[in-house]
């Protein structure tokens, strides 16, 4: 589905242009789950911005290709609508404008982009009821202003509701887990696997293992400094769990003496 | 990947549709102020002496007048000497109906959207057409006298209604209230009259459209608006001018009389061209709008979507002297590129249990300049007034500016007066938010911006209100990164 081959990234700092990611391999499969692990600043997050087209961030070498595309020829809005979907990190509030008015539009400048007619209202909000539910959503929340005022929990499990009403190929989850105590996180983690299929596949970002208790992953990469140091296999959390990050550093001291 | 400031330069670059202008045979004062320019558009509206008598006063005492400094805008000073005062398409004779009307004027309006005969049918809107100084053509007006009502030119208004004129005009907005009013209550050449009679309900939406064509032109506008007891009528005004490097003035004054259990509601779209990027021309819309709830329980209702001009400087207001009497003022005031707005209300409550709404939606993008002014005063004998204002500015980028100053004068204890006031910025954040959503900048502008000026376009007559978002829209595009 999406194959990153030796992805450079810089981003614009105060004291000038640094590299972030220094050469990413990845193969992700319809239908797998991959997990990211890595301590704070080994560029997990930045991963995730630049496949999404994010400003600030400069790609200097290598290619991401998404189901026979050139992803980062594309526009953010164009890759959302070729099915990438990012659940954020620190999801942003838009007053004054609602849930439902935000996702139709979305639903609808996806379909145009593909040469079909607008949603009709009855279809729509039938999805909608459907779709809340699933992921165990108040109804009452999608009249309400996006993300105003809402909990970190809340805002957390409407990403996860805006990704089932988007139906997307591929999702990446920005850590999703932190900040949310086990039950929110219990009820994130249901509605993803709830949503998971044979054709789509997921990127779980994530600094501590727990998410992927729920979430179990086909495969765990270790990233650390700009660069995939370990894969292996959902064990490769679990080991993680129990000696933390430091091996790692470790290994690569000793890689570099 | 461009940086949001690129973004926000290059793409601000939306073309002001209604820039182009028409060449039309004109019949044109010279430049400059004097006695004999106000004599000349006197007479050449063939006006009864006591209006010419009434400009020459405002005259005098405009020239003791100096220019208000308190609004928070800047520009080069203005040569009063350097504007034409009257300019009129030349006619060859009276018009008897519209297919009489100079094929370019129609075309000048059908390329504005605003078709003067047979859509205008279909939406049921009787419009009344202002071209530089004269009023051009007035639509339906056969079938509103059938009711009573008048609606004509300012001008027709004059000669035919005089008592009505002559008691009525400047009883609002008094030739001395501020500068340009003076300025205006003596050249002032056209402009709208609206007389509603005792217990009618106005069937269809009046409308008056105002374009601003001649060059070194002034637009001096004069609207006059009177429902009797029991009446009700919707007014709307919309504005556009051609794009031209000097800056044009429009000081109109319009004046609202609402006897007892009257109600009018006013709405205005102004697009006045607004300036290039750089601030360059533009209108200068230096305007007063009043009305008085003069009997009990009447309701006057200002609603504006203020997007074009390059300055804005108005305050539609409300005097409550009808016991039981109502005032609203819904707002919404873009700014981009250079533009600055000085806009707000006044809401004077004399009258007892009075009660008045203010809400106000400034927009700011570019290196725009938007400012909410508003005074709510309530006097010694206002009983149990109650007033709320919501004032909320929404920021686009880092380079614009919002301001609000509220005033309150509160005479009297009984009176319960509420202000709030929010601001919110669209940044880089929101706009990559709604982008990976799949919704493309522009799209997310209109969706933020339509959401946050709801309460505001509700209040406008349904197929204005989306030509409203449209326009705000259009107005936006690019302008956040």
């Amino acid at each position: 589905m999406i194959t990153l081959k030796d992805l450079r990234a810089t981003v614009e700092t105060e004291e000038g242009k640094k590299e972030i990611l220094k050469g990413i391999n990845l193969q992700i499969n319809a239908g797998e789950v991959h997990a990211i692990m890595g301590p704070n600043g080994s560029g997990k997050s930045t991963l995730a911005s630049v496949l999404t087209g994010r400003e600030g961030y400069e790609v200097t070498g290598g290619s991401v290709e998404f189901e026979g595309n050139d992803l980062l020829e594309l526009e953010p809005e164009e890759r959302a609508q070729h099915g990438i979907f990012l659940a954020f990190q620190y999801p942003v509030e838009i007053p004054g404008v609602s849930n439902t008015n935000f996702l139709k539009t979305a639903i609808n400048e996806i379909r145009k982009s593909k040469g079909m007619e607008p949603m009709s209202s009855v279809e729509f909000l039938k999805m909608m009821k459907e779709k809340a539910k699933l992921v165990g959503l108040d109804p009452s929340m999608t009249s309400r202003y996006v993300n105003v005022g809402f909990s970190g929990g809340e805002k957390k499990r409407n990403e996860i509701f805006q990704l089932a009403m988007l139906n997307p190929k591929f999702s990446i989850l920005d850590e999703t887990d932190s900040g949310l105590d086990i039950d929110a996180l219990k009820a994130v983690a249901e509605g993803v696997i709830k949503l998971k299929t044979n054709d789509n596949a997921f990127l779980v970002i994530t600094h501590y293992q727990r998410l992927l208790n729920f979430i179990v992953p086909d495969f765990v990469h270790v990233m650390f400094d700009g660069r995939i140091v370990k894969s292996g296999g959902k064990e490769l959390a679990l080991h993680l769990e129990e000696n933390g990050y430091d091996w790692i550093t470790d290994m690569k001291e000793t890689a570099e003496a | 990947m461009a940086k949001e400031t690129d973004i926000l330069e290059s793409v601000t670059s939306s073309e002001y549709k209604y820039g182009f202008s028409t060449d039309l045979e004109m019949e044109t004062a010279p430049k400059g102020l004097n006695e004999d320019i106000i004599k000349l558009i006197s007479h050449k509206k063939g006006e009864p002496e006591f209006m010419l008598e009434w400009r020459l006063k405002a005259y005098k005492k405009w020239l003791d007048m100096t220019e208000p400094k308190w609004p928070n805008v800047t520009y080069p000073r203005i040569d009063f000497n350097d504007i034409i005062y009257y300019a009129a398409p030349k006619q060859k004779k009276k018009l008897g109906s519209l297919d009489e009307l100079d094929p370019a004027i129609k075309n000048t309006y059908d390329r504005l959207g605003i078709p003067l005969e047979e859509q205008l049918i279909l939406a049921g809107v009787a419009v009344d057409a202002v071209l530089d100084s004269v009023s051009v053509a007035t639509t339906y007006k056969t079938k509103l006298a059938e009711l009573g009502i008048i609606f004509c030119s300012m001008s027709e208004a004059v000669k035919d209604h005089t008592e009505l004129v002559k008691k009525y005009l400047g009883s609002v907005v008094p030739q001395t209230d501020n500068f340009y009013a003076a300025l205006n209550s003596a050249v002032f050449t056209d402009g709208s009259f609206v007389y509603i009679p005792k217990g009618v309900r106005c069937p269809m939406e009046l409308s008056t459209y105002f374009r601003i064509n001649a060059e070194n032109t002034g637009q001096f506008e004069r609207t006059l608006v009177i429902a009797d007891e029991g009446s009700y009528v919707s007014y709307l005004e919309g504005c556009t001018a051609p794009m031209r490097d000097e800056n044009q003035l429009h000081a109109a004054v319009v004046e609202l009389i609402a006897m007892k259990d009257a109600e009018i509601k006013y709405s205005t779209v102004q697009n006045w061209y607004p300036g290039d990027h750089e601030g360059k021309g533009g209108i200068y819309n230096f305007v007063t709008k009043r009305g008085i709830c003069s009997g009990d329980n009447s309701k006057i209702s200002w609603t504006q979507v203020e997007t074009g001009s390059s300055i804005t400087w108005k305050y539609p207001s409300v005097i409550l002297k009808g016991d039981y009497s109502v005032g609203e003022f819904y707002s919404v005031a873009l700014t981009n590129n250079r533009q600055q707005a000085d806009t707000g209300t006044k809401m004077i409550h004399l009258g007892k249990n009075t009660k008045s709404r203010i809400v106000s939606k400034g927009i700011s993008a570019g290196k725009s300049n938007n400012s909410y002014r508003g005074l709510v005063q309530v006097n010694k004998r206002a009983e149990n007034a109650r007033n709320f204002s919501q004032c909320d500015s929404l920021l686009m980028g880092d380079k614009c500016g919002a301001h609000t100053f509220p005033y309150f004068e509160i005479n009297n204890k009984s009176a319960h007066v509420e202000h709030e006031a929010t601001t919110s910025k669209i940044g880089e954040d929101i706009m990559f938010y709604c982008n990976q959503r799949g919704i493309s900048e522009e799209d997310a502008v209109a969706l933020i911006v339509n959401g946050y000026a709801k309460e505001v376009l509700n209040q406008l007559p349904m197929e204005f209100a989306v030509e409203a978002q449209k326009l705000l829209a259009i107005s936006l595009e690019g302008s956040v990164g």
